[in-house]
């Protein structure tokens, strides 16, 4: 897990963490230079599980593209479909159904609940912490079920398509997500309870892994990393998509900036979630629930760009089109390539046990940072 | 601030800016030349305020390539789209990594996907790609004779 490769001139120790270890959740490689225990740098080796998405969207349709997508951040596949959707519909100028926008956002929180717990739950375990995981997943589970209804999938949903979603929900979709709201407020408590107030967990993560608001904004900090240097960053509120604009909720900005303060605004983000899905899920109007569109979608000449917030932050799809049914160009601006280029900053002059627990919090998904 | 604000503000800076209002955000065009004292002048200029760069990316126009950048203030939200047209044969260009401290992975990306050379850049080597990669994956002559990908 932990391999030394050498030294340098000064006598620091190189390391390896990774590309197999279990607290880098995926396949990242990452060369620590020590001295001692003290981290002096830290640099990232990506590409283990870079399939050049953006190449392949080159030559697929402005249909086919989407499904690729759920790939790069598998955790929050609705809302990287949502994003390439929303492109779509913002270069050929369609109305989405109010219907549609309603159960699109009620999927994007449900996604981002989902997201979080496992990041609570991996996070926790890295630090030692075993029962935290299964208290999660079982909620998650409840989620996955959910999903699994209407989507026909559990993890790569790929329901969302431009002009819509793809199909009805699930005739118990509304019953199900209620009763797993009434559940969650339920339950959201024992989160607190099991691990924020615990000594030994908050000794780790107090004071360790700041990062300071300037940072944030000039690494490119987005999602709950900036938040919790105290940047307003939250896509929903800077520009909203859908029908995030008629829905209320508080963007969680606080300004500690270091691990605890990362891992509390996540902790309150799903309470947020869970407030916007109460306030459409009684009433999702009647109608379409896919707006017509031709069957070859060619977006007129110039560029689109579309921002929308995951679960880590802004994931924004550039396009060039040419005119063509296939995109000339595409870009995918990922949360978490972004929130990584801090990852050096934030750890130097820690330890290395802080190392695991800073990395924790920025909750990376590996095939969200290679594409 | 509005287009025109910015328009006038980015034309007091460099006279020689073109730009393109066709799209969602302000384009400016830019000469590689000209662009590295243009970039500081419009992060410190106290109106602009330019703090945030969202996206930094390349595109090859198969004649030429452009350098987009998307640049955005966190504090009144205005959005402007930096381009710089490149020179296909020797793509070279200034760095911005020490102004956005977030370029410095994204131009190694570009470096390796596009061949496009930071001048002045700290660590410019290959990111993502194994070391002994030849070629430039995302121009549009490239051509993989193991995989599958062909446009």
């Amino acid at each position: 897990m932990f391999e030394e490769i050498g030294t340098t001139a000064e006598g620091d120790l190189l390391i390896n963490v990774g590309p197999q270890h279990p607290a880098t959740h995926g396949v990242l490689h990452l060369v620590l230079t020590l001295n001692g225990e003290i981290i002096k740098k830290v640099e990232p080796h990506l590409g283990y599980i870079h399939r050049s998405i953006e190449k392949m969207c080159e030559s697929l349709s402005y249909r086919q593209f989407i499904y690729v997508t759920s790939r790069m951040d598998y955790l929050s596949a609705h809302i990287n479909n949502h994003a390439c959707a929303l492109v779509v519909e913002k270069g050929l100028q369609v109305e989405v159904p109010l219907r549609a926008q309603y159960i699109r956002v009620i999927m994007d929180e449900l996604t981002r609940i989902a997201s979080h717990e496992l990041w609570w739950s991996a996070m926790s375990m890295d630090l030692g912490a075993f029962t935290p995981y299964f208290l999660a997943f079982r909620e998650r589970e409840k989620i996955n079920e959910i999903m699994e209804e209407t989507c026909g999938a559990r993890l790569t949903m790929n329901y969302m398509v431009p002009g819509g979603v793809m199909a009805e929900p699930h005739p118990d979709f509304q019953k199900k997500v209620k009763a797993f709201v009434a559940d969650f407020k339920k339950t959201l408590h024992e989160y607190d309870e099991l691990i924020t107030g615990n000594i030994i967990f908050q000794n780790r993560m107090k004071g360790v892994g700041y990062l300071s608001p300037e940072d944030a904004i000039s690494y490119g900090c987005t999602g709950p990393v900036a938040r919790a240097s105290g940047v307003k960053s939250d896509i929903r509120k800077i520009a909203p998509y859908d029908v995030y604009d008629k829905v209320e909720f508080d963007e969680i900005i606080e300004t500690g900036g270091d691990c605890f303060t990362r891992y509390q605004v996540r902790i309150k983000e799903m309470s947020q979630s869970i407030r916007i899905i109460e306030q459409l899920i009684d009433n999702i109007p009647d109608g379409d629930f896919q707006a017509k569109t031709k069957a070859v979608l060619k977006l007129p000449k110039g560029e689109f760009y579309q921002r929308v917030e995951t679960a880590r932050g802004e994931l924004g799809v550039y396009i060039v089109s040419e005119g063509a049914a296939q995109p000339y160009r595409i870009k995918f601006r990922s949360p978490g390539f972004s929130n990584l280029s801090a990852l050096d900053h934030m750890v130097r002059g820690y330890k290395i046990g802080d190392f695991i627990a800073i990395m924790g919090t920025l909750d990376l998904v590996i095939p969200d940072i290679d594409r | 601030m509005t287009n025109e604000e910015i328009k006038i503000k980015i034309t007091e800076i460099l006279p020689a800016a073109t730009f393109d209002e066709t799209g969602e955000w302000l384009n400016v065009f830019v000469e590689a030349s000209a662009f590295r004292s243009f970039m500081e002048q419009i992060r410190s200029d106290k109106d602009l305020d330019l703090d945030y760069m969202f996206c930094l990316t390349c595109v090859d126009w198969k004649t030429h390539l452009t350098m987009v950048y998307h640049l955005s203030s966190t504090n009144t939200r205005h959005c402007v789209v930096v381009k710089v047209k490149l020179d296909r044969d020797k793509p070279e260009i200034e760095t911005v990594c020490d102004i956005w401290r977030t370029a410095e992975l994204h131009e190694r990306e570009v470096f390796e996907m596009f061949g496009v050379n930071f001048l002045h850049h700290p660590d410019l080597r290959l990111l993502i790609l194994p070391d002994d990669f030849i070629g430039y994956p995302l121009r549009k002559d490239f051509e993989d004779p193991i995989n599958m990908i062909k446009l």
